[in-house]
């Protein structure tokens, strides 16, 4: 795995650190021209901090790049691009007011003595629009209009304008239809004839195999191996590669009896979710959801929460049809929530620990309509000591406290109220090892009480770890029910990936 | 594993002395600016002065107090001015109407009833499209406000209407014991206002509301339904505050209170209220409300020409908002 010295690009020793977290350790690699490297991984494994670093958005916290013997190490966007680097990302940096000819060359409009020569601006945008499958569009046409494979195309384009040698897609058939990632696989093989240096960042195995010449495989911001060909290359080996990580026990999980079903959803659609959802969740057991970024399993929490609309299908807890049409009614059914980004939407960050957990339950115990003093205080105090939230007063603002501690705090609001079913949105995103461990029991406990949990997880060695039964998404659909005896990573994480048959299916039928 | 403490060593005593002097700083500061206005501007300190300070903050007191709310939960209303206008202009009119068909009580009852019913409309059209359908508090409530002016005009018919049954008079110009009937209801109103926000799950709401919509939502708090009940209160007080202006000028003006929203939220934010919305107290509203009014009382005893007052307001307000960014960011 040793770099070749004939190698165009490499990365030599990057790491990235991020307050709280090593987002890269010693990233170390290298990659020839004329050739398309995919760079894969699970969610968090590096891929998007080093298209970050790359592109210039991100200097290196150590380390540099390498472009044919230089030494660079990109201060922001503009060094990047000049270096002929382009990246481009799933959300496309484009203007949809602006034409097609506009967008192309923003920041370097063709200029006369004082206005823009636009005559000048559509022949050359012209130009590199041809050569990226867009000569039946005219330069003139705003960008808003464009499909998203054109606005893509517009996108390469651009990059071409600027002399790019090196050009990184990130996840760029995302939103594609089967014929658009035709063309684009077209543009690339044409971009690589060109002696062109291709980063190609996806999830879709099966592209990969159709498309790269190479594949450099991350997990845990770590380079984990290079594979220089793809001959006698399996999908297997790559999803090895992917998990292929020690997993040390945290868990502490022990079996539990489960009773009848505590939850049960059957042809659940809305947002988010590309087939209908039915599962059932029962009495003391903790299902764990696995999935991909953007597979659909936040969407379904939202909606069996009542904060996302449920467009058909049926609810039921505990044997009795519920009609959630808000979070206030699924937590009269007994369904609780604690949502995924707790900043944003679990505490209130300028109000304090006792006002954040009791903000739901004291409706429970008003004394003639006013708050019960005595109970407000008892609660919190209770719940403090119960989850061991860790702050020297109760007066405490939500906001002073660690990720941990707010979401103990998340879980306190609820628990002075009758659950029947909890849905634990990554319950323990960016929170230290202690601190997961002190969850995990606390969702123990929970499912011992004889509650419903359903733990949505992008961290597959926690799925597999806490749960009894592991439901799979991908691409907006359950594809998959895996009990805890049967669950292996590579099995979870291959069900998860999707899968380019699907994809051409779902295609035809559209 | 560490537990988490921020701040400074002794994280108790000082998280102590800095809620305390968030929620009663502004009382200090309005405290020191009563003793130098009463040391330094001559009269002040007078019982007819006091009596004719008092009135004149009882009007912006009374609507503070629901413009606290509407604050509170990261909102606000401009159209509490047009309100008070309109809804001045509809009970002077109804009374002159219904006086002599049913009398003088009963027409000042429907009086009073037909302009909390120009509140209650203003309110819903403000609550119903800010909450529901989710349009801009200032552009809402700039349209509402200009809707309400021009009906007050068309009501009027572009004039002063003059109420004809003299009872009606006693709500804005009676005294007791020496002190004048509005000055009371503004009193009660803080008190009622006051209770709500601190002691009620309500007033509560209202907070988590303003300090994190989605995570109110989540928590289960029907937001939508809440902000339109801040908006109707909120048109309702206007509209009563409206009602006792008229029966002091004894008559409704359709001119009256132009800028009168303005004072409301500066006298708000002055007090510390924050314009984001998540802080609120009672407290805040009372010594902002108070504090404008003893500027502006002094200004007058120390004749200071109006059109100085309007530079002198304007630099206090843009004073208080930088304060309120400082805060937030300290606090």
């Amino acid at each position: 795995m040793s770099s070749l010295p004939a190698d165009y690009m490499e990365f030599v020793h990057i790491s990235k650190q991020f307050p709280g977290v090593l987002a890269l350790d010693d990233v170390n690699f290298s990659v020839p021209q004329g050739s398309v490297r995919a760079l894969v991984g699970e969610n968090g494994a590096g891929k998007s901090t080093l298209l970050k670093i790359l592109s210039g958005a991100h200097p290196p916290t150590t380390g540099h790049i390498r472009i044919a013997d230089r030494e660079m190490a990109f201060e922001d966007t503009t060094s990047a691009i000049d270096a002929g680097v382009a990246v481009i990302y799933q959300e496309l940096q484009l203007v949809p007011e602006l034409s097609i000819a506009e967008n192309i060359y923003l920041g370097h409009l063709p200029a006369g003595s004082m206005f823009i020569d636009y005559r000048q601006l559509w022949d050359k945008a012209f130009e590199n629009m041809r050569m990226v499958g867009l000569g039946d569009v005219s330069p003139k046409v705003r960008v808003g209009r464009l499909s998203i494979g054109q606005r893509q195309m517009v996108e390469i384009a651009k990059a071409l304008t600027r002399n790019a040698g090196i050009i990184a897609f990130d996840e760029p058939t995302s939103s594609l239809s089967s014929r658009e990632t035709d063309v684009l696989f077209g543009i690339i093989r044409q971009l690589r004839e060109q002696n062109k240096t291709i980063f190609y960042v996806s999830h879709r195995l099966e592209e990969i195999f159709e498309i790269c010449d190479s594949v450099t495989v991350f997990r845990d911001g770590r380079h984990v191996a290079t594979r220089r060909t793809m001959e006698g290359l399996t999908r297997d080996m790559i999803v090895k590669d992917m998990v292929g990580r020690e997993i040390v026990d945290i868990y502490h999980y022990h079996p539990r009896p489960h009773g009848e079903a505590a939850l049960k959803v059957e042809d659940v659609t809305g947002p988010g979710l590309a087939s209908p959802v039915s599962f059932e969740v029962r009495k003391g057991e903790i299902i764990g959801c696995f999935g991909l970024v953007g597979a659909g399993r936040t969407e379904l929490m939202r909606i069996l929460f009542g904060a996302a609309p449920r467009r058909s299908g049926n609810v039921e807890v505990f044997g009795r049809t519920v009609d959630v049409k808000a979070p206030a009614d699924a937590i009269r059914a007994g369904i609780m929530l604690c949502p995924e980004d707790r900043k944003k939407e679990g505490v209130i960050p300028g109000l304090s620990i006792q006002e954040n957990t009791n903000i739901s339950a004291r409706r429970h115990h008003l004394r003639m309509g006013f708050l019960d003093k005595r109970w407000e205080y008892d609660n919190v105090m209770e719940k403090i000591r119960a989850l061991a939230i860790k702050t020297p007063s109760q007066r405490q603002l939500a906001r002073n406290l660690s990720g941990g501690n707010q979401q103990k705090v998340v879980l306190a609001r609820w628990l002075a109220e009758k659950i029947k079913v909890i849905l634990l949105d990554e319950p323990t995103r960016g929170i230290d090892v202690g601190a997961k461990s002190e969850i995990y029991d606390i969702i123990y406990r929970l499912a011992g009480e004889g509650i419903g949990v359903v733990a949505v997880s992008s961290e597959l060695p926690e799925v597999m770890g806490i749960s009894d039964r592991i439901l799979v998404f991908s691409e907006g659909e359950l594809v998959a029910d895996v009990p805890r005896a049967e669950a292996t990573q590579e099995k979870i994480l291959s069900l998860a990936l999707p899968q380019e048959s699907k994809k051409h299916f779902r295609g035809e039928e559209i | 594993m560490s537990a988490q403490t921020t701040g400074p060593a002794n994280p108790q005593n000082s998280s102590m002395a800095k809620t305390i002097w968030r929620d009663f700083g502004m009382i200090v500061v309005l405290v020191v600016i009563f003793i130098l206005c009463s040391l330094l501007v001559p009269r002040f300190l007078s019982v007819p002065n006091m009596k004719a300070l008092t009135l004149a903050v009882s009007m912006t007191g009374m609507v503070a107090c629901t413009m606290m709310f509407c604050l509170a939960s990261g909102n606000f209303d401009m159209s509490c001015g047009a309100v008070v206008a309109c809804s001045g202009v509809v009970a002077a009119q109804v009374i002159n109407l219904a006086a002599p068909v049913f009398g003088g009580a009963v027409g000042m009852i429907l009086g009073i009833l037909a302009s909390l019913g120009v509140g209650l409309l203003v309110g819903l059209v403000n609550g119903v499209t800010i909450a529901y359908i989710k349009i801009n508090a200032l552009i809402t409530t700039l349209a509402t406000m200009q809707i309400a002016r021009g009906f007050g005009y068309i009501i009027g018919d572009g004039r002063a209407v003059g109420v004809s049954v003299e009872e009606f008079f006693a709500l804005g110009t009676k005294s007791w014991l020496g002190i004048p009937i509005p000055v009371y209801i503004t009193i009660v109103c803080f008190a009622v206002f006051g209770t709500l926000l601190e002691k009620t799950a309500f007033g509560r709401n209202t907070l988590a509301i303003g300090g994190n919509e989605e995570a109110a939502n989540l928590a289960g708090i029907r937001v939508s339904a809440h902000k339109l009940l801040l908006f109707i209160l909120h048109g309702l007080m206007a509209a009563f505050a409206g009602v006792v202006l008229a029966s002091r000028m004894t008559s409704g003006q359709p001119t009256t209170s132009q800028g009168f929203e303005l004072d409301v939220i500066s006298a708000c934010v002055l007090g510390g209220i924050s314009m984001a919305g998540g802080i609120a107290s009672i407290w805040f509203a009372i010594s902002g409300v108070l504090i404008m009014g003893i500027l502006q009382n002094s200004m007058n005893l120390m004749n200071v020409q109006t059109f100085y007052q309007y530079v002198a307001r304007g630099l206090i307000l843009l004073i208080a908002v930088i304060f309120d960014k400082y805060k937030q960011k300290y606090m």
